[in-house]
This record gives structure tokens, C-alpha cells and sequence, in this order.
């Protein structure tokens, strides 16, 4: 059985290390036709009367309009490459749309349905949110981890506000005197530390952060609403539990997942309020509305394909009992949650009827949209939106990848790997004692050619970390079947590398990035001495995505770990993914070599100056 | 004018010289001694008699540890609207709403030793350069950036300057810049730039150009539209002698710039000097109203009138008239005096003065000011 475990968590080491739930939606397609592509539903907006849905389907590139009451698309408007979030500007005749991977805005007529107009944003714009008088944009970026503001009328960036890492989910309060944004990674702090997350207060007639509500332990911060009456706000988390070892998965508590609610209804600071049971998860809380008469709070599970229903009242009667905060009582729930509907896969994205009847809810995976009778807390009608007839391989492998397989549903592979990336945590997987083998999580863009897996090189193929190994270190109940697990490995492999912000889009390198090429690729150190073969950069580091494949000591190693060598990560997008090593405990890229690298193990690097440092990380930076 | 010098490398000698002089400027901060009444100073019986240049007062309120400052050796000043900032000894003070909040290293701050300040008016982030690193002050929030973490040029910065979305640095090892969207790090120094010393002592940047005061090796300028650098050295050398008066700049040991309306304004341990971008115009105690050749730090208002920190009192110069503010060198009891083109002194009666002579940082609200000193932070309330 012990064999068994930890199997099963290696397994869902891999998965954790290789998917990377944040990249909802992408798969290497490129030349898909539009017929060809799945519409992938991601978040739902409803005209000012309530006539017209407006939904962003991100896989397709496009917003559709349909008919609320009958589901008929009446408009379908192309927009830039996986799009992520849009809303109305406040007189309702625009719609913004983030292009994330295009790293702009969409503004489109919402009487024509034309697009006015294409304005360049921060990096991987994800939501954008306009100031109550329509002058300014403001737009969440998830890998500039800021907040851009835009002029409303001319597109221009007025300034960037330093927002959490991974900037993303962008709320207004009913009255405009604050813009509430969200962030998917947590932001840096020390190495085996808990995590910490904000949510970042902005003045926004001001275009300053007026305040940063701390959230102690959280990883993972999705959608935030706000009451109409502006006294309450709610935002969906992770509660990520990586610093005991994953094998602890069968007591339950690998996350918990949870809302942050605040605001003058909770009479305290903020209060983390557990949507969990005792024995059973509701995985990847994603999106959060609030009833206009505040008397229910919705919030979709991406991983658990249901929605979850909770009594305001009881809610805030139960917080104010417990004002210190209820993440570690899984029972509390039972005080205050009244519904769980089940919907479709990967529900994410979710709006409510101005009169609070009707809660239409985008099923991601499932390219539908659940209707959901408030009053009955029931699907009445599900929406099927236009797309391929028949699930494919890859399909299904991506639905595997955002449904949660851990033992009592604790957890998916999306919860480690946000939008198909990573998480910005270090875990402790397996079951040999405590801080024993502490790893960080990788990107799993374009992995063909990066195996073996594992830090350790442990794990030659997908398959193996994804199977095997992910049901008994992470899942700790059933395996997939193996037309499940090819699926899967077949989603994962299909993943591409998201466009790097660092490297010109003809190729070329700035002077300080050629520079750094150049350290990169040199034989001789600046004494003229020859670097050995093992201790160039290029040498570990080779072929087009960075990794000779093979491991090496590079003096790195801690007395914790069980190998003495270390896979040779690849590079794609390296800039992303701090912290570094293969254990997290380098906070930058720098720190590999100013802290990590004192007897030139890593390299040869103490010879350079600190400029040439810079210059060499700028050329990482381009990988 | 331009003056380039061939790269001399580092030389022991001279930077222990450089260093001892800052060992006693940033942490003794207090002049050894003080000079008495200077040649051609006429005291006034009357406050001001006619004829007598008008020159602002001020009535000056003085912080301290007393009264809410964590420390009395305050570095640097910001003012930030209704808030200001102090950077002192002991972590960084923000004033607001009447009382003192302090940012210590158990909040993230780099460094205990605030030594610089800049505000970045697009954001309202605050940068904080200190003895241990550069810290961005957001929303409460606090990000530190050193040489081990960053690619910042060395932990000791000692000024700093924000312009569009760039930060640009001055440390003890050479200048840098951050830019804040992608996050590179430029280095600058004696291997780039024309730097005979790397030991970067101020910085003004504007969107044209950006100016470093470079400890020892004079006024460095880069053009933000080429990429280009300049320098300005002193036409005389390293020496103290002024063989022409207004040919260059005024000395060598550049400790301070401010750079507004397309003039430099260059402060010096040697005095100070004034640039419009075709001719010189310097600035000695023998000849001019400032109190003292040593000077800290200097702001310009426009391109006629500034302000300058000296060790020996807060002057201020109106393009042709001079006043300047302290508690008298001699008595300690607060002084104004006012000296007009002709060189004639005026004592003004006042009965309030700068918290202490040796002036570290100056900043501006509306037509008040805020000055770090040694001895505390002075806050002087404009008087109609």
C-alpha cells in the first residue's frame, strides 16, 4: 500500500510539475478553423436589459452574442488570441475584451458589434474593469503583475500600478470609489514560508493603490464581487497546505478551498470562510456573484463541475461567532452553504439576472452554458454553444486535467498548474518526513524534448508522470484508466509555449541580451582560462529549449534531498517561474549565482562583474 | 566645456579620502566647527529697512524624536501631497494626518538608514534608496531590490529618481536604471560610461535628460533621445583653486543636481554651481550669499532660483538676492539673514530657525518646505 501511495504521489508530482492549469483553453492548434475549434466558454456578461448574452469563448478567439431567453447567438465578434476576461464600459456601449497572449485590448461597439479599436496593454492582459466615468481602463496583467491604466479614449497607458503576482480578476463597487483586483500567484516570501496573497485596493478616480488587504496562507486568488450596497466583498481562493508533505492528502487538507470575505458586513478584518465539507472538496473555486438582494452568494468549482450556493445571512451570522477566521474547521460549511448544483465541466465564469432569478454559468470543457432557476437552485436549460460535434483525444485530456481526481475530490491537476502553468509554491510531495525533497513547481509549456521529469530525473516519460506516479503520490485513490492517461499526456504535450515579453518578435536581442548570449556561450573565462566542458552554461543548457537532458551536480543540492543530481530544467520563459533551483530557496535569477554559487558549481560565473550578471540574465529572460 | 577624461580605474588612495569624507558627512552629519561673521555682513538693528530685498520667511516647526521622528539624523525628505515622507537613521517616517507612522526593516524596508527618497507621481509609489538596497514603497506594501536579489549596481544608494517608467539609481558602486515594466537592469560606470569615479552621489533624471552627481568625478549627463553620455568636469582640476570663476564646473565632488526648466543646478563640497546649457555660473561663499561652501544637497524651483543644504544653514537664492536660515553659528538662536546683489547683509528678526545648520534634503510643499537636517526634520510654514 505504502508502495501504492507513493506512487500515486509521484504521479501527481508530475502532474503538478507538468500542467499548468492557469492556460485554460490552449492547445498547439494554431491552424484550427473556427468551425474547428471548441468555444470554451470562459466568463459570461449580460446586457444592461438583460437581453443579450454576451459570452467570451477563449478557445475560439471570439465573443458571441446570444439571446438570453433563447440561447440564439445573434452576433459573433472575432477578438485577439485567448482572450481572457471583458465587461461594459459604464454607459454600456462598449465592451473591453483582454487578448492575453496578444498583450492587448479589444473595444467593441456594443450597438454595431464592430471592433473600435485594438489598444496595447501590459503583459497577458486578464481582465479590464472601467473607472465609474468611462475615462479610464484599468486592466489586469497577469505576468506584468500590475494593473495598467489606460486612457478610455485614446488607448494610451497612463501608468502601471503595482499590483499581486499574477495579476488577473478586476471588481468595481457599486458606487466606483474602489476597483478591487485579484492576483493567481501568491506574491514572494520567504523560502518555506506560508504563502501570502492581497487584494489590491485601488482608488480608481485617482489611479492610485489606496490599500493592500492581506491574505495570510492564501495561493491562488480568483474572481472578487462586491454587494450592491458595497458593505460586503467575496473573493474565491486556494488554501494550499505545501509545507507538510502531500501524503497528508488522505487526512484531508492538501487545499481547502475558500472565500476571503470583507467588507463592513464582517465587522473585522478579512475572514477566510471555508467552502469544503468534512469529506468531501469543491475544487478551484473560480467565479463569485453576489444576489442583488445580498441574500446568496454563488461561486463556480472549475475542478469539482458544480456551484455552490450560500445563505448571506447564516454566512455573516456564522463569521461574526468566529471572527478569527474558519479555514481550519471543514464543518463549518454545513452552517451556511445551501446548494450545490451540479453543471458542467469546468463551470468558470458567472452572471446573474438583474433580479437575481436566473444564474447562467459557462462550462468551459463542456462548451455549454447552465441556466440555473435561483429560486429552485436547479438547472433549468443548458445552452450549447456551436463548435465540434465530437470530444476529441486532446479534449478529453483537458477535461482530465481540470477535474479533480485527488482522494474525496480534494484537488485537480489545475490547482498546481493554474490555467495550465504553475502555482509559485514549493511542496514537499512525498511521504519520507517532513522538508524532506522540497520542490519547486515548473512551468509545463512545450515539454517535448525536456524529458526525463521530475527534479531528480526520475520519471522518463509523461505517461509515467502522469500515471502511476500521480495516483499514488497525489491522488491517493483511483487511476485514470489508460485511455484517460494518454489523453491526458496528450493535452499536456499539446501545450505551447506562451509568447516570450522579453524577446523582440523579429528574434532580435538587445545589446545587453547579446552580451548575456555571449557569457552564455562562452568557452573562456575572462582570464583567459578554459571553462570545462560540464561548466559552460551552453553545455547543461543546450539545444533550443535549454535542457542537455541529462542531471548534473551543480552544487545546489540540499541535505534533504534524496538525489545528489538534478534534471537540467529547461529555460522556456524561465523569467516567469521564480523562485528558482530545483528546490525554490533562490528568490531570482540572481541569487543562483550572487547566493548559490559560491565554488562556480553553477557555471562559471564568478568571474563576472555585476553588469555582465545583468547581461547574462537579460539573455535568460529571452529564453 | 565638455571635458572627458581618460578612465584611471580605481585608486585606493582617493577613495579612502572620499570615504572618510563621507564617514564624516552621513553619520557624524555635524560640522566640527563653525565659522564666525563673514567679511562685508552689515547687521541690521531694523528687520528689514528699505532697499532691503524681500526674501520669503518662514516660520519654522521642528520634528525630532520628541515629537514622533524614530530619529533625530534625517537623511532625506519627500513630500508626497498632504504626506511626507523622512528618511532617517531609523527607518522611514511618514508624516499624515498630524502624526508619524515608521517603516522599519521587520517590514520589508532594505535597510534601517534611509539615505534618499523619490516619489513616482504617475503610481504615488515611493522608492526609498537606504545602506542596504532600494525600496519601492506601494500601497503600504514594501519590495526591496539589492545586489544579491536584483541586478542593482551596489546596496549603499544614495539617490534616486523616477522618470516615466523608469527608476534611475545612484549607489556607491556606479548608477543603474530599473525599468519597471520589464524589469531590466542598466548598469552604469567606469567601463560605459565616461565615470573616472563610480562612486554616484545623486540623481536627477527628466524626460529629456538624466544627471548624475558623481563623487569625484564631476557632472555626468545622459541623453535620453541618444543614449549618449556627457560629462562636465572642473576646468581646474582637482584642486580647490578657481582660476576663472564661471568657465565650468565649480569642483570635482559633485554631491547633489537637480535638474528643471533645462537647467542643472550642481552642488559641490566646493560650491556650487548653476548650468543653462551654454554658459556656467558658480557660486562661493566669497562671492555669492552661500553660507558655506560645503553643500549637501541643492533643489532648483526654476531656472533662476533654488535652494541649497548646506553644513552651515538653509539658503536660498532668488536669481539675485540670497537669504539664508539657521540657528546662528555662534549663539544657536534662529538667524535670517538677506544679502542683495550688491553683497550688503541684512538681519532679518525671526523666531524660529531649521532644526539644525547641517542641511541633508529639501523638498517643497506648495510655498512651504521641508528640510532634513541632522538634528531633526523642520517643517517651514510659508509667512505671508
Amino acid at each position: 500500500m505504502t508502495r501504492l501511495f507513493r506512487a500515486a504521489g509521484a504521479a501527481a508530482l508530475l502532474c503538478a510539475v507538468l500542467w499548468q492549469p492557469g492556460m485554460a483553453g490552449v492547445s498547439a492548434q494554431p491552424a484550427l478553423t473556427p468551425e474547428e475549434r471548441y468555444a470554451s466558454p470562459l466568463e459570461l456578461l449580460l446586457s444592461p436589459d438583460g437581453a443579450r448574452l454576451y459570452v467570451l469563448c477563449q478557445s475560439a478567439d471570439e465573443v458571441r452574442v446570444l439571446n438570453a431567453a433563447t440561447g440564439r447567438v445573434l452576433q459573433t465578434i472575432p477578438v485577439g488570441h485567448l482572450p481572457r476576461g471583458f465587461s461594459f464600459s459604464p454607459d454600456g456601449r462598449r465592451l473591453y475584451v483582454t487578448n492575453s497572449w496578444d498583450d492587448t485590448v479589444t473595444v467593441i461597439d456594443t450597438y454595431s458589434g464592430h471592433v473600435e479599436a485594438t489598444w496595447a496593454a501590459g503583459f497577458e492582459p486578464s481582465s479590464a474593469v472601467a473607472n465609474r466615468t468611462g475615462q479610464l481602463l484599468y486592466v489586469a496583467d497577469r505576468i506584468g503583475n500590475d494593473i495598467t491604466v489606460l486612457d478610455a479614449a485614446t488607448g494610451e497607458t497612463r501608468t502601471a500600478l503595482v499590483a499581486g503576482r499574477g495579476a488577473s480578476y478586476l471588481a468595481l463597487s457599486a458606487d466606483g470609489s474602489r476597483l478591487y483586483a485579484t492576483h493567481v500567484y501568491p506574491n514572494a516570501t520567504a523560502h518555506r514560508t506560508p504563502p501570502k496573497s492581497e487584494i489590491t485596493v485601488i482608488d480608481p478616480a485617482k489611479a492610485r493603490v489606496v490599500d493592500r488587504m492581506t491574505l495570510p496562507d492564501i495561493a491562488g486568488v480568483f474572481h472578487v464581487a462586491l454587494s450592491g450596497d458595497g458593505r460586503l466583498g467575496v473573493a474565491a481562493q486556494l488554501h494550499p497546505k505545501n509545507l507538510v508533505p502531500l501524503a497528508h492528502v488522505e487526512h484531508g487538507w492538501a487545499f481547502v478551498d475558500t472565500l476571503t470575505v470583507f467588507g463592513a458586513d464582517v465587522d473585522s478584518k478579512p475572514v477566510e470562510v471555508p467552502l469544503d465539507e468534512l469529506d468531501r472538496y469543491y475544487a478551484m473555486p473560480f467565479g463569485v456573484v453576489i444576489a442583488p438582494d445580498k441574500s446568496r452568494i454563488y461561486v463556480s468549482h472549475g475542478a469539482s463541475e458544480c456551484v455552490t450556493v450560500i445563505d448571506t445571512r447564516k454566512m455573516l451570522s456564522y463569521v461574526r461567532r468566529h471572527p478569527e477566521g474558519l479555514a481550519e474547521n471543514l464543518a463549518a460549511s454545513a452552517n451556511y452553504v445551501v446548494a450545490r448544483i451540479p453543471v458542467g465541466k469546468n463551470p468558470r465564469g458567472l452572471v446573474l439576472s438583474r433580479d437575481g432569478t436566473r444564474l447562467y454559468v459557462a462550462n468551459r470543457l463542456d462548451d455549454s452554458i447552465s441556466v440555473i432557476d435561483t429560486r429552485w437552485n436547479r438547472v433549468v436549460r443548458t445552452i450549447r454553444l456551436s463548435g465540434p460535434k465530437t470530444i476529441t483525444p486532446l479534449r478529453r485530456g483537458e477535461q482530465t486535467f481540470y477535474h479533480a481526481y485527488a482522494f474525496q475530490g480534494q484537488f485537480s491537476c489545475s490547482n498546481c498548474h493554474i490555467d495550465s502553468t504553475f502555482d509559485g509554491l514549493q511542496w514537499d510531495l512525498e511521504p519520507d518526513g517532513f522538508g524532506v525533497d522540497i520542490v519547486d513547481n515548473r512551468l509545463i509549456e512545450d515539454l517535448r524534448g525536456t524529458e526525463p521529469f521530475k527534479w531528480n530525473g526520475g520519471n522518463p516519460t509523461l505517461v509515467k508522470e502522469c500515471g502511476i506516479r500521480t495516483e499514488m503520490y497525489f491522488w491517493r485513490s483511483q487511476n485514470y484508466d489508460d485511455l484517460r492517461l494518454t489523453d491526458l499526456v496528450l493535452y499536456i504535450r499539446s501545450l505551447p509555449s506562451r509568447p516570450n515579453r522579453w524577446r523582440a518578435a523579429n528574434g532580435e536581442l538587445t545589446p545587453a541580451q547579446e552580451r548575456g548570449r555571449a557569457i552564455f556561450n562562452r568557452t573562456l573565462d575572462k582570464l583567459g582560462q578554459a571553462i570545462p566542458e560540464a561548466n559552460r552554461c551552453s553545455y547543461c543548457h543546450s539545444g533550443p529549449k535549454g535542457t542537455s537532458q541529462k542531471s548534473f551536480d551543480v552544487g545546489t543540492g540540499k541535505s534533504t534531498d534524496n538525489s545528489g543530481v538534478l534534471d537540467t530544467p529547461q529555460l522556456m520563459n524561465v523569467a516567469l517561474t521564480a523562485p528558482y533551483l530545483h528546490d525554490g530557496s533562490a528568490q531570482s535569477l540572481e541569487e543562483i549565482w550572487t547566493v548559490y554559487n559560491p565554488h562556480d558549481q553553477h557555471g562559471r560565473t564568478n568571474d563576472l562583474t555585476k553588469d555582465e550578471l545583468n547581461d547574462l540574465i537579460e539573455y535568460l529572460r529571452t529564453r | 566645456m565638455t571635458h572627458h577624461r581618460e578612465h584611471r580605474g580605481h585608486r585606493i588612495g582617493r577613495t579612502a579620502f572620499l570615504f572618510g569624507i563621507f564617514v564624516v558627512v552621513m553619520l557624524a552629519g555635524i560640522p566640527a566647527a563653525q565659522s564666525q561673521q563673514r567679511p562685508g555682513h552689515k547687521v541690521q538693528a531694523i528687520a528689514q529697512e528699505p532697499g532691503v530685498p524681500v526674501m520669503p520667511r518662514f516660520r519654522f516647526e521642528n520634528f525630532t524624536t520628541t515629537n514622533g521622528l524614530p530619529d533625530n539624523h534625517v537623511f532625506s525628505v519627500l513630500v508626497d501631497g498632504d504626506r511626507v515622507w523622512a528618511g532617517t537613521e531609523n527607518g522611514l517616517a511618514v508624516y499624515e494626518k498630524g502624526t508619524w507612522k515608521t517603516y522599519t526593516t521587520a517590514d520589508g524596508l532594505a535597510h534601517r538608514a534611509v539615505l534618499s527618497l523619490a516619489f513616482d507621481q504617475k503610481t504615488g509609489d515611493v522608492w526609498a534608496g537606504t545602506m542596504g538596497g532600494l525600496s519601492r514603497i506601494s500601497g503600504g506594501k514594501i519590495d526591496t531590490y539589492t545586489q544579491l536579489n536584483s541586478g542593482l549596481s551596489n546596496d549603499v544608494v544614495y539617490g534616486v529618481s523616477v522618470e516615466g517608467e523608469n527608476v534611475w539609481v545612484a549607489t556607491a558602486a556606479g548608477a543603474c536604471r530599473l525599468n519597471t515594466r520589464t524589469g531590466e537592469w542598466s548598469l552604469y560606470n567606469e567601463r560605459n560610461t565616461p565615470m573616472n569615479e563610480i562612486w554616484v552621489y545623486g540623481v536627477s533624471a527628466a524626460p529629456d535628460k538624466v544627471y548624475y552627481a558623481v563623487w569625484g568625478s564631476g557632472l555626468l549627463e545622459y541623453n535620453q533621445k541618444t543614449g549618449l553620455w556627457d560629462k562636465w568636469d572642473d576646468p581646474d582640476g582637482e584642486n580647490e583653486m578657481v582660476l576663472l570663476k564661471d568657465q565650468g564646473l565649480i569642483h570635482e565632488i559633485v554631491t547633489s543636481v537637480s535638474y528643471i526648466d533645462g537647467v542643472v543646478w550642481v552642488a559641490t563640497y566646493f560650491g556650487d554651481s548653476h548650468y543653462d546649457g551654454r554658459y556656467w555660473h558658480n557660486f562661493l561663499t566669497k562671492d555669492s550669499g552661500l553660507p558655506s561652501n560645503f553643500t549637501n544637497t541643492i533643489r532648483g524651483i526654476d531656472r533662476n532660483r533654488a535652494w541649497f543644504g548646506t553644513d552651515r544653514g538653509l539658503a536660498y537664492y532668488d536669481g539675485t538676492n540670497w537669504s539664508v536660515y539657521r540657528p546662528a553659528l555662534d549663539t544657536g538662536k534662529p538667524e535670517m539673514t538677506v544679502r542683495d546683489a550688491k553683497g550688503h547683509v541684512t538681519d532679518i528678526p525671526v523666531k524660529t530657525a531649521p532644526a539644525h545648520n547641517y542641511i541633508l534634503g529639501i523638498d517643497f510643499q506648495g510655498r512651504d518646505l521641508w528640510v532634513a537636517t541632522a538634528r531633526g526634520l523642520s517643517h517651514a510654514i510659508y509667512q505671508p
